[in-house]
């Protein structure tokens, strides 16, 4: 990632040497799991997982550029916020996660978090055109989408919120005794918002099992982290309230996954929370209304030739030995997924009149 | 096999937009992520970005075109053999745009009314035990954490502390830490966890110290606890409760005397209740717990350590969503909430000694109300006066007159009155605050006035 100096980018204690003076240092819990991290950077990612990164990354790009082009014929209206360029944040963390156990909720940039379930790309996409095959009936569009089987939480539209709500998911992991966690993503914008430092307060002091994750895409709606954030080092933000952090480089699958294994066993071996930064990008404007002016096109072109995570995977691929023609199959079994979801959304019948009162509430009063 | 591309919509309002600039010209070779046109809409410039790959075989609006509505064939990519999908659109020969929020002539259905259960009759020979309002609503929480394992308390001070007003005493002695939590004064952050723990199979009682520092948290009560079942297709419930004092206390200035009832009630998705007495607080409250809907639980510090009479049942619930006649009456109908309900009685027992039989009626839940209760006992007075402690501006007080316009007008011998605070903040000064509160003597008044007693 270009955005920062390699050197600033070191833990804070770099006078810290090694393990053998650890314990002398108080603060080594809070770089310890990026030095574990960082002598064993990249996941060693068998061929068919390598594959399987690579399959479920396309999905979301192509699903996403079949979202904006539904945006743009009007089947899709409201706010929709895209996810590509940010792939590999949400495909490397989900796939270390105990499906059975792990909860996770989002902001409103959520449409990949779904796909990287597996959950089928017709339901996410009925409901971003509204229509009541949708996940949510039609009733919650592009930003409320949530698949208590799977333990998503959602897809939630206020900046910020999704964190506190995440601290209370890990509260229920802890207070059941289910051995899950809760990753709690948030973007670098929110990261600014008080009630994420109200909950690292009440996760570190007790010592909730929750992952939680900034999606530093580098802009807060059209404001560049620098512009917005005292600190752009996210993962220095937990120091506070005594949570370790990890910087790690979201445009690379096999590292997020890396990363991932660290912070995961941290708080599955009952050590707290962490805090984890995913420097990424978005290729896209913010929502589909924004002009995305406050960047250049070639600042975005070199994120797109150099950083990008699915070309990563592929080259990795075809050096392992893949032939173009085995991708281009895949390329073509997913842009049909897509397809197929897109027509299944434009087609499927908008909600019945009478869903306009269901499910304000649970019971009858 | 030809792909049509359409006149995007590239924001939530635009309808039409200027094909501004083509930046590709016919017979260029596409590849998705490649910027084809520049298309002005009255917010931006926007690009208009290629999905699919192929050739740009035809333009068929011209650059500099005006007002060119949303969904306009703008000019056709001839794809590359099988390698590029079909665009959805492609496929359907209707070329009309954007078909999907089509404005529709369909009314609104009727929304549903239900009818609210009445109280369970308390069997002849029950005892009664006389209880302070505040030791009642704990009996009420301690019974239903006695009875399921999901239920916890957690807010500022309802532990080691006892609970600020003491209303969680004695709690962590019988269920533990775990269970009765202390949490840091982060009202915004602990509903937002409480929430969250709602939402994960929990059933949360979140104290707020006062309903004043809720408005921090506002925003989790509303945004996150009473929309995610709606918009989550019934999917995902968030069962908690949000209880704390509510209302003027004594001598607490502005800031921490407000009476937010009005404010939670004007929201769908939320049940709001706020008792007057021992047995409804008890009752409602266990019934609040077990609610699977998000319920704000408004209670009054005054009212905390006034005792009344408690059913000796093993499992006294009430149902929620049903108003309670305090007093029979046959000239005048007084119909308040919380603390307004001893006021209301009050003036009631002097207008009876005036001759004037008030009939006083204690909605108890806030949401939904119980119109039905409201407009029987406005059928059988014809005259109406409601006693609320809060401001008069779209208060609770405004909605009972609006309900009496709309559905009970036909019944109304005299215009509805309501007795609420003066329109201030709350004023410090001990003059002053008596000024700007409801009293039963303002209640005798509008009462008379509506019975053209004096």
């Amino acid at each position: 990632m270009a955005k920062k100096p390699a050197a600033k980018k070191a833990p804070a204690t770099k006078t810290a040497p090694a393990a053998a003076v650890a314990h002398d240092d108080p603060d080594f819990v809070l770089h310890s799991l990026q030095e574990e991290f960082n002598a064993a950077k990249r996941f060693d990612a068998s061929e068919d997982q390598l594959l399987e990164f690579y399959r479920q990354m396309l999905l979301i790009r192509r699903f996403e550029e079949k979202a904006g082009q539904l945006y743009g014929l009007g089947l899709i209206g409201g706010f929709c916020h895209l996810y590509i360029g940010q792939e590999a944040v949400a495909i490397g963390l989900q796939s270390a996660l105990d499906g059975d156990k792990d909860s996770v909720i989002t902001g409103y940039r959520d449409h990949g978090h779904m796909l990287a379930y597996g959950i089928d790309p017709k339901v996410i996409m009925a409901e971003l055109t509204g229509r009541e095959a949708g996940i949510s009936k039609g009733k919650g569009g592009s930003m409320h989408m949530f698949s208590t089987e799977h333990k998503f939480y959602g897809g939630h539209g206020i900046v910020g919120a999704q964190v506190a709500l995440g601290g209370g998911l890990a509260l229920a992991h802890q207070y059941n005794d289910d051995g899950g966690l809760c990753l709690a993503y948030f973007g670098d914008g929110a990261a600014n918002q008080g009630q994420v430092y109200e909950t690292f307060n009440m996760a570190a002091l007790w010592n909730l099992p929750i992952v939680f994750v900034v999606e530093d895409n580098q802009y807060a709606m059209g404001t560049a982290s620098k512009r917005s954030s005292a600190e752009t080092r996210f993962h220095r933000r937990g120091t506070a309230f005594r949570i370790p952090g990890m910087d790690v480089n979201g445009m690379d699958v096999l590292e997020v996954r890396a990363a991932a294994e660290v912070a995961f066993k941290h708080v599955r071996d009952g050590k707290g929370p962490v805090l984890m930064e995913l420097n990424t990008y978005r290729y896209r404007g913010h929502s589909m209304s924004d002009p995305a002016k406050y960047r250049t096109r070639d600042e975005v072109q070199d994120q797109r030739d150099n950083h990008d995570p699915i070309e990563r995977v592929k080259k990795a691929l075809i050096e392992g030995g893949k032939s173009e023609e085995d991708l281009k199959a895949i390329d073509k079994e997913i842009r049909k997924i897509v397809a197929e979801s897109a027509d299944f959304a434009e087609n499927s019948p908008e909600p019945g009149v009478g869903e306009l009162y269901t499910d304000v509430l649970v019971e009858e009063y | 096999m030809a792909i049509e591309l359409k006149m995007p919509a590239l924001s939530p309002t635009m309808e039409q937009g200027t094909l501004a600039k083509w930046l590709k010209q016919e017979g260029d070779t596409i590849e998705p992520g490649d910027i084809i046109a520049e298309i002005e809409t009255d917010k931006a410039t926007m690009e208009f970005e290629a999905i699919d790959e192929g050739v740009l075989s035809k333009i068929l609006i011209a650059e500099g075109t005006e007002d060119v509505p949303v969904g306009t064939v703008i000019a056709q990519l001839e794809g590359e053999g099988e390698e590029s999908a079909p665009a959805p659109a492609a496929s359907a020969p209707d070329p009309t745009p954007a078909p999907a929020p089509a404005p529709t002539a369909t009314p609104a259905p009727e929304k549903p009314v239900s009818q609210p259960q009445s109280d369970p009759d308390v069997p002849e020979g029950t005892s009664f035990t006389s209880t302070t309002v505040r030791e009642a609503l704990r009996d009420g929480m301690a019974e239903e954490m006695r009875s399921d394992p999901r239920v916890f308390v957690m807010g500022e001070e309802v532990a080691e502390y006892q609970g600020a007003y003491k209303v969680t005493q004695g709690l962590l002695d019988e269920f533990g830490p775990k269970r009765v939590i202390d949490t840091p004064i982060t009202e915004y952050g602990f509903a937002g966890v409480g929430s969250g723990a709602a939402m994960g199979g929990l059933r949360p009682i979140v104290e707020f110290m006062t309903f004043n520092f809720a408005m921090q948290a506002i925003d989790h009560i509303i945004n996150s606890a009473a929309k995610t079942n709606y918009m989550s297709g019934g999917q995902m419930r968030c069962p908690i409760v949000f209880r704390g004092p509510n209302g003027a206390a004594s001598r607490v200035g502005a800031q921490h005397s407000q009476n937010y009832g009005p404010w939670y009630a004007s929201v769908p998705g939320l049940i709001v209740i706020a008792p007057y007495d021992s047995a409804d607080a008890k009752g409602l409250m266990k019934a609040a717990i077990r609610s699977e809907d998000p319920v704000v639980f408004l209670e009054n510090e005054l009212v905390y350590g006034k005792s009344f009479d408690v059913p000796d049942l093993d499992d006294h619930v009430l149902p929620i969503g049903k108003a309670r006649t305090m007093r029979e009456g046959s000239d005048v109908t007084i119909v308040s909430y919380s603390i307004g309900v001893g006021l209301a009685l009050e003036a009631a027992e002097t207008l009876a000694g005036e001759g004037i039989d008030a009939e006083v009626i204690d909605l108890r839940t806030l949401r939904p109300l119980d119109k039905q209760a409201v407009l029987t006992s406005l059928a059988k007075t014809n005259r109406l006066v409601i006693a609320e402690e809060g401001w008069p501006t779209c208060s609770i007080a405004s909605e009972i007159i609006a309900i009496c316009m709309e559905e009970g007008f036909d019944d109304l011998d005299a215009p509805v009155l309501r007795v609420c605070n003066e329109d201030v903040p709350l004023p410090y000064a001990a003059n002053l605050e008596k000024l700007a509160l409801i009293d039963a003597p303002r209640i005798v008044e509008a009462v008379k006035k509506v019975c053209y007693a004096d």
